[in-house]
Order: structure tokens, then C-alpha cells, then sequence
């Protein structure tokens, strides 16, 4: 048993299940000559023609671009850039219907050719002499992606660093209608082998098996005389069947190798490129030649001249049917790609991107409008045709019921949309539409699956977040509360009350002593006043009557006694007030420390409310005390002296005052109460 | 005689493979998902509020005890149907008052904005970027189109725009290729 390898040496080739023959209709144009195309008057260049990101501009509105000129440029590894097709001035950089089945708008850069045709300077690589890695940059910096109709950037597939047994070069061109590719093989055949040798020494293969349908002979000719100097490039036709050209279909046709499902060629070991990509590698490597142009067949009974043209990429489709004698009919439809996979424009200003193979313009009994559609009448024509192996009757079915895990368990991913089951299904079955439109909803819903999930995230982010803060603000609270509490336990008092209380205590001795000293001056003033008043009483009475001093003096002693009595009471009174105080304060104590023990949230809050209750409680009380204290000081400390060294006179005068000043407290204390 | 052997025999078979039922519900017990957090899962976690509760969560706590499943308008018909068939009822049409919202996102006028911080205090899942007094901005990828924070701004800045559809998001219409190859 010779191994694989030996097989492949040896010519062998499989084949891949089902598949269809649908006529094939390429030799209207694939025996032409490649025509050239005039300048258009606008070129509408999208910025994004590839899978992946769009570029950043590098140019503005106005700007004149010399030919090969990026228009964009790549920061990061999924960008492939575009270049300006010709020399020109950048008019507008706006939203043009896009060259994408939704037709919807997307960002282009419209460029006026000027004529001249002028290059930018080109700097042509020796690949002999410099690494992959230049390589590498200079086919992404010169816009390449594949040609052959998804438009992956080639330097992430040529840049790969798993080992590569085959490089499979795709010539197939299976489509109907389609000979771009033929047309490129017959032209420049040494060109593209120069792409594959680049490719070669990027991807160092065992093998190249370039694919060729045995359809092409020119073409497959001309690519052997080239390949000749070649060892390990070995030229395969494989037979005319539809999707020999699937990257999955052509691998196994090829190798007797099956891609895993969900998986990608290069995890068993295979790179396929487009043989146009091959082309354009060459020529962004070797002339330092950006893709800027690319063969495209127009073809289509409305056309006259049906053919291959060279066309600036941003070109209008009807720039290329009106070259080719486009006679439009009525509810002429106009399809970019194939008639398998293509799709129908909307309007014709639609401009040629890179992966325009085909614009077919055929008339309404070359290409008849679907009929209505039918019910499935479980015939499985469409199982017996799909190239990928899959149930398209029970994909209908689950599509259809939006069943998206049925669909899934039944693979829809790996359907590549090649339109074979549709092509053979008796009722007329849109059926890859539907897988279109499941796909998309599948799309839809697993990125709907990671932004709920995101959001989610960052709702429950948000509240550890708020929940977190909220902790703190109280950790906060108490951590104050607790160092308030410490300070006033280390300073003696409990708490804000005692503390006004004990100032208030202070104040009030302390006025109380000046009031003190004040008094006993103005008293002494006094009593001098007094004693030189009585003197000269005493001198002008004892002359004139001598008997009323002894009724005076008489007078006097009980004056002395009553003054006695009025300091005792209101001596007790202040007593009484201040115990009342104590006994008050020692409540407004008791109370607020029990306070916090309460609820030590709102502790600061409550006792500030008390303290300032006690506080002007306090105010109100020292006013009255202090008038009472000083009556009581001033009685206490004249008193004794007064009553054993200064006469009974003045002591009576000064009972009087005590009294006087006693009652006014007593009054207001009682207009208190 | 043998009626009862027959009738023991069987009794002790019966027995035995209670025995063995219980004990084995007991040790092979299949750990599942609480039911909230299944039901969680299946909301889109918009944190909208429009069901009426506050957040998709207490919405899936209160299904799991009993409330309706037809209230979230973000989940639209796809939320209840899996809901349903989570919960074994019936799929009904969503509640009448609340219609399928088309998929918005927020967008706030930024010269016009105050800097009031009110957005970014409703925002439920942290989509507004901003400062006290400087201009705030909505970070579109993450903004889930709830609504929240429309209210709150006291200078009406902020507009829900719809979500504009790109080739990537577009859904494929039915009539694309009309077409048919005759030989
Ligand atoms: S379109 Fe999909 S399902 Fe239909 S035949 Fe092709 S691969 Fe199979
Ligand atoms: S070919 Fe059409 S009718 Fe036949 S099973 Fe498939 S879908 Fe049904
Ligand atoms: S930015 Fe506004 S609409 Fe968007 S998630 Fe936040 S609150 Fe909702
Ligand atoms: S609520 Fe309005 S004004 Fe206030 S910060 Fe947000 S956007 Fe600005």
C-alpha cells in the first residue's frame, strides 16, 4: 500500500459526495483575450474588501494620489489596505451601496482619475535575499486577500506557523459562467508559478497540487510547461463537477483528506490560495504592485461582447456592461459571482471590489426567475447532492422552525452555501436562503449571548461595586463614632453634654469670681459712701435728735436678722436649683449614654441634638445661676466679715442688697418655672 | 402453596429494588442548576427594568415562583419560548402593554451635556463614562438600550438610537438569487 504521499506522486485523485452538473457556458468568453477597460470617470473604492477590519484613512477629501498609493492604512493584523487604481484626486470619502448582497451603504473613497496614470515609487523585493517577514508585510501592505470569493488576508493564511505537508493552489473555477481565472492562466502561467514560489518559501511545503477542472486545457498547459522546472509542483485536473472548487471539496479531491467539522484546512496540515492571489503575490512582491486591478468576467446573453476585462478595482458594474455592449432588458437583473453563489445587484453603480470574479447579465430565458416555491416532498435529491454531506431537508425544516440547537446538532455550520441542493430540488427550494437567514440569526444570537453575558457582568460589577461602597461608608461611620466615643472616655467625660456641661461649670466660676471681686470693689465704694453718709447723719442727728437713734439702732438689729434670713433662704434656693441641675444634668447623662448604646448609626447626629438641647438649657440656667451664685458668693463672703467687723449698719445695708438681689433671682427663677 | 412463594418471592424482588431505587436517587444525584439561575441565563440581561422588576434577576426569581413569562420586551418572542419550554408552560404572546423594542443604544449630546453624573448613577450595567462637571459619553458596546438613563438627565441630552444595520448584522432576505439554470 503506497503511503499517501506516494499516491499523490503518482497522480492519484478522489472524489468528494455529491455535487452537481449544471451547465457550464464559460466558452463564450474564456477563449477571448483579456480586453482592457477605459478609465472610468469615478472610481468608488470601499475601504473594507476583505474579511476582517476596515483600515484607518490616510488620506482626506481633496488630496491628489499618484497610482499604488495606499489609501488606508493597517494597525493591526486583520486590516488589509486599499490603494488608489490610478493617479487622481480623492472627491469624497462617503457611503456608497456596497458590493454585498444586504446592498446597504458602507464607507467608500470616490477617486477622480486624472489620466496620467502616474506611479508611486516602487521598491521590487529580491526575495532571495530578505526574510518572510518582509515578505510577509509587503503583501499585506500592498492589499492582498483572497480572490477566489471570501477575501481572507493572505498574510495571515501565507504567515502561518503550523507545518505545512500541502499547498493546494485553487484553478478549479467550477462556477457556471466563470473563466477569470482560466483567462489569468492562459495569460501570465510564469507569473503565477513566481506567486507560488513566494508562497512556497513563505509556507515550505512538501507539495504543491495545483487544481485545474479538465475543462481548461489551455490553460492546464500552459500551467505545466511553466510548472515544469518544478519538482514538487504537480498540476492535477480534476472532472467537471459543481463545488470541485470548495476548499473542503477540493482538499478531499485532491488528498483523501476530510477537514474535521468546525475546524480549519491548516490543522491537518494545508494551505490552499487562489491561483489569482498566487498572481497578485507575485506581482505586490516582485514589482511592488498593490492590488489595484483584477480580470473579471462579464458575460450574459444581453451582452454583445461577452469577455474577460482588466478592471481598476472601484470600477462601476456598468462601466463593464456598457464596454461589453449591455443591452439591457426589461426587469433586467444584473448578478455579481456566479449563478450559484452570486447575488443579485440593486443599482449598477456597485463598484468591482477584489473579490469580483463575474458580472452576469443574462436575459430572462437564459437564467428564468425561480418558481414558486413548492412544498418539500422528501425526496432527498438535495441529501444525495450536498458536497458537504449534510441533511438540506432537515436543515429546511428546523430553519424554517428557527429551532437554531437542531440546527446546530445537524451542522449547518459546515454548509459552505454552494446552492447544490437548491440547484436539484424539484419544488424549487430557496434552500440555501433559508440557511442564510438561519445562519444570521444564529450569528445574531450568540453576539446577543455575549453582550448579555457582558452585561450581566458588569451589572453584577456594579452592584459589588455600590455594595462595597456602601459597606465602607458605614465601616467609616462607626470607625468615627468609636474614635469620638475613645477621645471623650480618655478626656474624662463621657460625652458631648458632660463636656459643655463641665465648660459651662467653669464659665460660670469664672464669672462668678470676677463677678465677685467687681462687687466687693463697688461694695467697698460702697460701704466708704455709706460710712461717710452716716457720719455726717450721725453728726447732724446727734445734734438735733437724740432718741430716734435708738429706735434706728433697734431698726437695725432686725434689719440684721432679716437680712440674715433672706441670705440663708436664698442660699438654700441656689442649693436647691443647683441640685436640680446636678440631678438634671446627671439624667441628660444617663441619657445620652445610653444613647449610643441605642443605635450607633445615627449616634453623632443625636447626641449633637442633645448636647445642644443641654446646651442652651444650660445657657438659660446659668444666667439665673449665675446672678444666684453671686448673690450666694457675695453673701457668703460678706457675711461673716461683715457681721463680726463692720458694724451693724453696714451689715444691714448689705443683707438688703443680698435681699434685694435674692428676690430678683427668686423671681426669676420662678418666671422660669 | 405456591401462590404465596410466588407472592413472597415477588414481595422480596420488590423490596429489594426499592431498596436499591432509593439508595441509588441518593448517591447518583444529578447536581442541577437552581432553577434562577437557568432562568437568568435566558434572559438578555438588559437590566431594563420594563418587566417590572428591578433587574433581570429579580425577574427570573420571580418566574421561578410563579410570575408570567411573557414580560420582557427585550427577550422578545425567542426569551419566552425557551422560557416556556424551561418551565413546561405554555408560550404566550408577549404582555400587550409592552412591545418588542427595536435594538437601540444610548447616545448622549455631548456639547450639550452638563456633566450631572445622573446617568451614570442609572445606568445599571456602567455603559457612561463621565465626570462631575465634564462631559459624559455612552460606550456603545456596552450600553444594553435599557432606557435608564433617558430620564434622569435634567438637560434631555440623551437620544436612543436605533442600532444601525451593517452587511455583518444584515439578514439575508429571501429573494437574493431569484434565479434558476436551465440547461
Ligand atoms: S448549500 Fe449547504 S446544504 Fe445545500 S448542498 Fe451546499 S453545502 Fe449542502
Ligand atoms: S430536494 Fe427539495 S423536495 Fe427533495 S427532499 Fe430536498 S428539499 Fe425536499
Ligand atoms: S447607557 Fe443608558 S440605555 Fe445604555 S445601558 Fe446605560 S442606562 Fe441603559
Ligand atoms: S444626565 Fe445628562 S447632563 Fe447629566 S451627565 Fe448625564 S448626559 Fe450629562
Amino acid at each position: 500500500m503506497p503511503s499517501l504521499f506516494q499516491q499523490i506522486q503518482a497522480g492519484a485523485l478522489w472524489d468528494f459526495h455529491g455535487g452537481v452538473h449544471p451547465p457550464v457556458r464559460k466558452t463564450q468568453t474564456s477563449s477571448k483575450p483579456i480586453a482592457n477597460l477605459p478609465l472610468p470617470d469615478r472610481l468608488y473604492l470601499p475601504v473594507r474588501q476583505h474579511i476582517g477590519v476596515a483600515g484607518q484613512l490616510s488620506i482626506t477629501t481633496g488630496e491628489r494620489v499618484l497610482k499604488g498609493q495606499a489609501l488606508t492604512f493597517a494597525d493591526n493584523s486583520m486590516v488589509v489596505p486599499v490603494h488608489a487604481p490610478t493617479s487622481g484626486t480623492i472627491i469624497a470619502i462617503t457611503e456608497h451601496t456596497s458590493p454585498h448582497p444586504s446592498a446597504l451603504p458602507e464607507t467608500v473613497i470616490v477617486l477622480e482619475p486624472d489620466g496620467a496614470d502616474e506611479w508611486r515609487p516602487r521598491q521590487p523585493l529580491n526575495i532571495v535575499s530578505c526574510d518572510n517577514q518582509t515578505i510577509l508585510e509587503r503583501i499585506q501592505d500592498n492589499g492582498i486577500a483572497g480572490m477566489g470569493g471570501a477575501g481572507f488576508p493572505t498574510h495571515l493564511k501565507a504567515g502561518m506557523s503550523q507545518p505545512v505537508d500541502y499547498l493546494i493552489i485553487n484553478a478549479v473555477e467550477c462556477e457556471p459562467y466563470i473563466s477569470a481565472d482560466d483567462a489569468l492562466m492562459q495569460e501570465a502561467p510564469t507569473t503565477i508559478v513566481k506567486g507560488i514560489d513566494i508562497l512556497c518559501k513563505l509556507l515550505n511545503p512538501k507539495a504543491v497540487l495545483i487544481g485545474i477542472e479538465d475543462d481548461k486545457p489551455i490553460a492546464i498547459a500552459a500551467l505545466k510547461a511553466a510548472c515544469s522546472q518544478r519538482e514538487h509542483y504537480y498540476v492535477r485536473e480534476v472532472p467537471v463537477k459543481y463545488p470541485s472548487g470548495g476548499e473542503k471539496q477540493l482538499i478531499q479531491l485532491l488528498t483523501n483528506k476530510e477537514v474535521p467539522a468546525g475546524r480549519r484546512p491548516a490543522d491537518i496540515g494545508i494551505v490552499m490560495q487562489n491561483v489569482g492571489t498566487a498572481f497578485a503575490v507575485a506581482q505586490a512582491v516582485l514589482d511592488d504592485h498593490p492590488l489595484i486591478s483584477r480580470i473579471v468576467t462579464v458575460t450574459g446573453e444581453t451582452l454583445v461582447h461577452p469577455q474577460n476585462v482588466h478592471a481598476l478595482i472601484g470600477t462601476p458594474v456598468a462601466a463593464l456592461l456598457d464596454f461589453c455592449g449591455f443591452q439591457a432588458e426589461q426587469r433586467q437583473k444584473v448578478i455579481m459571482g456566479g449563478p450559484m453563489m452570486g447575488f443579485t445587484l440593486p443599482d449598477l453603480s456597485v463598484p468591482v471590489v477584489k473579490t469580483t470574479n463575474c458580472i452576469l447579465a443574462p436575459t430572462a430565458t437564459e437564467l428564468p426567475d425561480a418558481g414558486p416555491e413548492l412544498d418539500c416532498i422528501r425526496c432527498s435529491s438535495c441529501a444525495d447532492a450536498c458536497p458537504a454531506t449534510l441533511l438540506p431537508q432537515q436543515l429546511l425544516w428546523y430553519s424554517k422552525a428557527k429551532d437554531h440547537d437542531k440546527l446546530q446538532e445537524y451542522n449547518l455550520a459546515d454548509c459552505i452555501e454552494c446552492g447544490a441542493c437548491a440547484y436539484v430540488c424539484p419544488s424549487e427550494i430557496p434552500l440555501v436562503q433559508y440557511y442564510r437567514i438561519a445562519k444570521a440569526d444564529i450569528r445574531e444570537q450568540q453576539r446577543e449571548a455575549l453582550k448579555a453575558e457582558q452585561a450581566k457582568a458588569r451589572f453584577e460589577a456594579r452592584n459589588a461595586r455600590l455594595e462595597a461602597e456602601k459597606q465602607a461608608r458605614l465601616a467609616r461611620n462607626q470607625q468615627l463614632a468609636a474614635a469620638r466615643e475613645q477621645a471623650q472616655q480618655q478626656s474624662g467625660a463621657t460625652n458631648a453634654v458632660a463636656d459643655a456641661l463641665t465648660r459651662i461649670k467653669t464659665k460660670q466660676a469664672e464669672h462668678a469670681a470676677e463677678k465677685t471681686r467687681e462687687q466687693i470693689l463697688a461694695e467697698r465704694e460702697q460701704k466708704k459712701q455709706q460710712a461717710r453718709d452716716y457720719q455726717a447723719q450721725k453728726a447732724a442727728s446727734a445734734k438735733q435728735d437724740e432718741p430716734t437713734q435708738g429706735a434706728l439702732s433697734a431698726d437695725d438689729s432686725s434689719a440684721t436678722k432679716n437680712a440674715a434670713v433672706a441670705a440663708a433662704i436664698a442660699r438654700a434656693k441656689a442649693k436647691k436649683e443647683q441640685a436640680a441641675l446636678t440631678a438634671d444634668t446627671a439624667t441628660t447623662n444617663a441619657s445620652d449614654t445610653e444613647q449610643p448604646g441605642n443605635s450607633e448609626a445615627i449616634d453623632p447626629r443625636q447626641a449633637a441634638v442633645a448636647a445642644a438641647i443641654a446646651r442652651a438649657k444650660a445657657k438659660k440656667e446659668q444666667a439665673a445661676l449665675t446672678t444666684d451664685t453671686a448673690t450666694t458668693n457675695a453673701s457668703d463672703t460678706e457675711q461673716p466679715g461683715n457681721n463680726e467687723a463692720i458694724d451693724p449698719r453696714q451689715a444691714a445695708v448689705a443683707a438688703a442688697i443680698a435681699r434685694a438681689k435674692a428676690r430678683k433671682a427668686t423671681a426669676k427663677l420662678e418666671g422660669e418655672e | 402453596m405456591t401462590l404465596i412463594t410466588a407472592l413472597l418471592a415477588l414481595g422480596v424482588l420488590a423490596l429489594l429494588f426499592g431498596a436499591l431505587l432509593g439508595y441509588s436517587a441518593i448517591r447518583f444525584k444529578v447536581e442541577s442548576d437552581p432553577l434562577v439561575e437557568q432562568i437568568d441565563d435566558i434572559l438578555p440581561q438588559t437590566q431594563c427594568g420594563q418587566c417590572g422588576y428591578p433587574g433581570c434577576r429579580p425577574y427570573a426569581e420571580a418566574i421561578a415562583n410563579g410570575d408570567d413569562i411573557n414580560k420582557c420586551p427585550p427577550g422578545g418572542e425567542a426569551t419566552i419560548k425557551k422560557l416556556a419550554e424551561l418551565m413546561g408552560v405554555e408560550a404566550k404572546p408577549l404582555n400587550a402593554a409592552q412591545e418588542p423594542a427595536v435594538k437601540r443604544v444610548a447616545f448622549i449630546r455631548e456639547d450639550e451635556c452638563i456633566g450631572c453624573t445622573k446617568c451614570i448613577q442609572a445606568c445599571p450595567v456602567d455603559a457612561i463614562l463621565g465626570a462631575s462637571k465634564l462631559m459624559h459619553t455612552v460606550i456603545a458596546e456596552e450600553c444594553t438600550g435599557c432606557d435608564l438613563c433617558v430620564e434622569p438627565c435634567p438637560v434631555d441630552c440623551i437620544d436612543m438610537i436605533p442600532i444601525p444595520v451593517t452587511p455583518e448584522r444584515w439578514k439575508w432576505d429571501l429573494q437574493a438569487i431569484p434565479v434558476k439554470l436551465v440547461e
